[in-house]
């Protein structure tokens, strides 16, 4: 089995846009992708896009639902639901592309050490990972934001550590398949350093792994920033945020639904985009998540 | 019940070939096989030797397409047979035997219930008539114990074992046919042995007609009266095997017979250059005149038809003219053998134990260690083999050297004075330089994320500092020295054959400039054309660097090819050491004889001497000498309580035996009357 998949596994990480076409090659990967770079692209350009400052306050429409003003109507304050909708998606964008890319960092690195190192080392430290796997995550969130406050650079650290935990399993766990190839044998008679071991002989060998793991946590991370925003402990009121976009609406809801609906829809949006993406990411690559 | 004259297997005009783009793996292919009768099928890998067997039972892999031609057994089209049909003849009427019975028995299912399936689909017999079907199956194929044996699960049987439950399962619904893909391949030579024998056995009693799929000429050659050489798909040359193994027409068979190591001959064989076309590479000529010695302008006209030459027949349009001379084999690249050169290695009372020390060990009775008391020297330049069957501890020495596998006792000396530490982490940078390895598979030797200047690269900037162009003029000049193109060094591993794989892996081990290389089985995992290639290869590199290596080989034609000293091993214990033609000559200990004589010759007519039983043991026994429980010649109380003594029966030749010399040269190669036949004698372990 070690074999078939070792040869199953040949796809070039190496070439990004060899993959991107690849990825495009499946209609789901192909609607992934699509959905992805809306969203990126609203991100990115969203104030150039939104039609009215996000934070005005129109007084005179409080919770009127879709006119030619405000196509998609306004929240209880009267400001924009499309142009908050349209901004809303920055702040979680934002983190979570840091915070994914720190826990990728950081969970490969120790889960291939850990993999190639083995012994107590590895079953002292992976005994440490369960435990802390067994800890509801948000319980730790809500601590950590309660007493180091909500900016980004918190949120991105405590993020990308949290999920880099998992990360360490996935990562460990494709490292010991690799770790029982001769090639690695054949580094350690040569007596390469350790370093060398894991980055040259190692990585490019899990880097595929690394890339669909990374893919499939970022959905996840989306989600928990925008349970977090909607608990209020995210982003701070005035910027639009699709969690406290629902949170501050979700009172109205017996009045209109207007509010709450397009931060939803976007959100899932983005979150299908990017699980499809995922599994299509994962397939081009020949990386079997259900075995992981 | 059909004439039997007629023909059994009828295959005519057959073609294969892809789905995606109808490229042909197999073409034209004509044969019949009678009653009884025994084919083999040889050929390269991708020969398309299994593809053509696999067709006589309507089967064809994923992705092919029958292109044209029909495949017949007992009068049905096998490949255009309705499934319902199809499905009652396969594995009841026409059945097989596959190359590794291990995986392709469920590995959660009792033998027993294995044998249920095959049974409910093939023999038609009550439920009630099955245990005793069962029982007298797997004594057919001689099982000992099967009562026990159908209460096991696969893995708790050995190679030999798994083999003769997969031969059980095709005799369970009385095949009229049997097809054998690579029946052997895998198994130790013994072993390999005693499997042929039975199946002799059962041609003989049953009248089975057997298609022999095998890259092992020397398995046709016992096995077969008729052999079917395939190149790139089509056939070479079809004939008696005494004819075609004796007095090869074709030059493909020739240059073939000519590649593979004999017993009999201390000299690395003549290598084919090259390799076989792919189907997309095919041409409108022979597809063997890019490689052949006789090709000429009329070759490349058009395929040639098979003609009648010298009893049987020939796909060469020279045949008649060229000579039957075959290539002659230069000698041993030996060095004068009982030179005493400078020492590069001495191994001194080296012992393995695998168990570790834990809290529970003290409940553990004191199990004999894996490798024991092994003390052996190696010189400058020479090639030291290590020779016994799986699990003889041949690997945990090579993995001890290099440090993988601390051992328990024992000293490894290096260049006369330094101790090499018993981890690699402990070792200086320098004593890792000096001992390199080449491992066995070169698919999982080589990171197949890293080209071939990546992979050469890292020994000499580890070692020597190299960078920049000195680095690149150094690696360049690595794959000049195997005979690779500069073209390669972009390549990675899977854009390469595994010959090329393999010379890539041998350049990196010189590349360190060692004192020593341990191999490990490097050749068994190439086609026979391709061993030779790199056998020549590493001999040649041997003599211009002077380094010393250790061979370890499960195939004794090669190592008597290219080795100058051997060690026997028999569970981790010395039987025999010394100079190559000594151990392989008349006086030897009883297991040496046992695998020499197993060992398959490609000549007609040689059938192995078998005798011992084919016991797989697990572990040696706690005292004597670890090969009482097989040896023929046992002393009872001696063998069972002492270690044997070692013995120096001539110069560089030492024997580990309670029998003197002398009377082991009178022991001969026959069986001794104490000896029965293969599984008659009751099993010891």
């Amino acid at each position: 089995m070690m074999l078939s998949r070792t040869l199953e596994r040949t796809g070039q990480v190496g070439n990004g846009l060899q993959v991107l076409r690849r990825i495009a090659a499946r209609p789901s990967g192909l609607v992934g992708l699509i959905l992805l770079a809306a969203h990126l692209a609203l991100a990115l350009a969203g104030g150039l896009i939104a039609p009215i400052d996000p934070s005005i306050q129109d007084s005179d429409a409080i919770l009127t639902g879709a006119s030619w003003v405000h196509w998609l109507g306004t929240d209880d304050l009267g400001r924009d639901i499309l142009s908050r909708t349209i901004l809303g998606g920055r702040p979680a964008l934002i983190v979570t592309v840091l915070g994914t890319a720190l826990a990728v960092a950081i969970g490969g690195t120790l889960g291939i050490f850990l993999g190639y190192v083995g012994g107590r080392i590895d079953a002292v430290a992976m005994r440490f990972v369960d435990a802390f796997l067994a800890i509801p995550w948000l319980l730790i969130l809500l601590v950590v934001v309660a007493i180091l406050g909500n900016s980004s650079l918190v949120m991105i650290v405590t993020l990308g550590c949290l999920y880099s935990v998992a990360i360490i399993r996935v990562m460990r766990g494709a490292t010991l398949d690799v770790v029982a190839q001769d090639y690695i044998t054949a580094a350690h008679i040569r007596a390469e350093r350790l370093p060398t071991i894991l980055s040259r002989e190692i990585l490019p060998n899990v880097l595929d792994v690394a890339l669909v793991e990374g893919a499939m946590r970022w959905s996840w991370m989306i989600l928990t920033f925008s349970g977090l925003s909607f608990l209020g402990f995210g982003v701070a009121p005035p910027t639009p945020d699709w969690g406290l976009m629902v949170a501050d609406s979700r009172n109205y809801l017996q009045i209109t639904l207007w509010p709450v609906l397009p931060p939803m829809i976007a959100l899932s949006s983005l979150i299908l985009g990017l699980n499809l993406t995922a599994d299509a990411l994962a397939k081009a690559l020949g990386v079997d998540r259900s075995q992981r | 019940m059909m004439d039997p004259s007629q023909p059994l297997i009828t295959v005519q005009d057959l073609s294969v070939g892809l789905d995606a783009s109808r490229l042909p793996i197999i073409a034209d292919i004509a044969l019949s096989v009678a009653p009884g009768e025994t084919v083999g099928l040889v050929g390269e890998s991708g020969s398309g030797k299994s593809t053509i067997a696999l067709a006589m039972m309507g089967y064809l892999g994923q992705g092919l397409v029958g292109l044209d031609g029909a495949a017949r057994f007992d009068g049905h089209d096998m490949l255009r047979l309705p499934r319902t049909q199809l499905q009652a003849l396969r594995g009841g009427k026409i059945a097989l035997v596959p190359q590794n019975a291990g995986q392709s028995l469920s590995p959660g299912l009792r033998v027993g219930a294995q044998m249920d399936e095959a049974l409910a689909l093939h023999s038609g017999l009550p439920r009630k008539d099955w245990q005793a079907r069962k029982l007298a199956l797997l004594a057919q194929v001689r099982l000992p114990e099967p009562t026990a044996i159908l209460r096991r699960y696969p893995h708790q049987l050995s190679g030999g074992q798994q083999q003769r439950v997969a031969i059980a399962m095709a005799l369970a619904g009385d095949p009229r046919v049997l097809i054998l893909d690579e029946p052997t391949t895998g198994l130790d030579v013994t072993t390999q042995a005693h499997i042929l024998d039975l199946l002799d056995g059962l041609r003989r009693v049953h009248g089975l007609a057997m298609i022999f799929v095998s890259h092992d000429m020397g398995v046709i050659a016992r096995m077969c009266s008729r052999v079917i050489v395939l190149y790139a798909g089509r056939i070479a040359e079809d004939g008696p095997v005494a004819e075609v193994l004796s007095r090869p027409a074709h030059p493909y068979t020739r240059a073939l017979l000519a590649a593979i190591p004999r017993l009999s001959e201390a000299s690395v064989p003549v290598a084919l250059e090259g390799r076989p076309p792919t189907p997309a590479e095919a041409s409108q000529g022979c597809l063997f005149a890019p490689r052949c010695r006789h090709a000429t302008q009329a070759c490349d006209a058009g395929r040639p038809a098979l003609v009648a030459h010298a009893g049987r027949q020939v796909a060469c349009i020279r045949v008649g003219e060229i000579g039957a001379e075959v290539a002659a084999r230069p000698a041993n690249l030996g060095r004068s053998a009982l030179l005493k050169p400078a020492e590069v290695l001495a191994v001194t009372g080296l012992a393995v134990r695998y168990d570790r020390p834990g809290f529970l060990s003290v409940f553990r009775t004191n199990r004999p260690a894996t490798v024991a008391d092994v003390s052996f020297t190696i010189g400058r330049g020479e090639t030291l083999a290590v020779v016994g069957e799986s699990g003889s501890g041949k690997s945990t020495i090579l993995k001890a050297i290099a440090g993988l596998v601390p051992p328990a006792e024992g000293t490894l000396r290096l260049g006369g004075s330094e101790i090499l530490a018993a981890h690699a982490r402990n070792r200086s940078l320098d004593l890792r330089r000096r001992v390199q390895m080449v491992f066995q598979n070169p698919d999982a030797s080589l990171n197949p994320r890293q080209t071939v200047r990546e992979i050469l690269s890292q020994p000499l900037r580890l070692y020597e500092g190299l960078g920049g162009t000195a680095l690149e003029a150094r690696v360049r000049e690595l794959v000049d020295e195997v005979r690779l193109g500069p073209g390669c060094l972009a390549k990675l591993p899977r854009q390469m054959s595994g010959g090329e794989k393999q010379r890539i892996g041998i350049a990196r081990a010189f590349a360190a400039r060692p004192d020593l290389i341990l191999c490990d089985e490097i050749t068994s995992a190439l086609d026979v054309s391709v061993q030779a290639a790199v056998l020549r290869l590493l001999g040649e590199m041997q003599a211009r660097s002077g380094t010393a290596l250790l061979f370890v080989s499960h195939d004794l034609a090669v190592v008597r090819a290219i080795s100058d000293r051997v060690l026997v091993l028999y569970q981790g214990r010395l039987c025999e050491a010394g100079n190559v033609a000594r151990v392989f000559g008349p006086s030897k200990h009883p297991y040496s004889r046992i695998l020499l004589d197993a060992v398959l010759e490609p000549v007609p007519d040689h059938a192995p001497a078998l005798l011992a039983d084919d016991v797989t043991e697990s572990a040696p026994p706690a005292r004597g000498c670890a090969f009482q429980r097989r040896c023929a010649v046992k002393i009872a109380d001696r063998c069972e309580g002492l270690s044997p003594p070692r013995r120096e029966a001539a110069e560089d030749h030492a024997i580990w035996c309670h029998h003197s010399s002398e009377v082991l040269d009178t022991l001969g190669s026959c069986a001794p009357p104490s000896c029965g036949t293969d599984g008659s004698l009751p099993r010891n372990d």
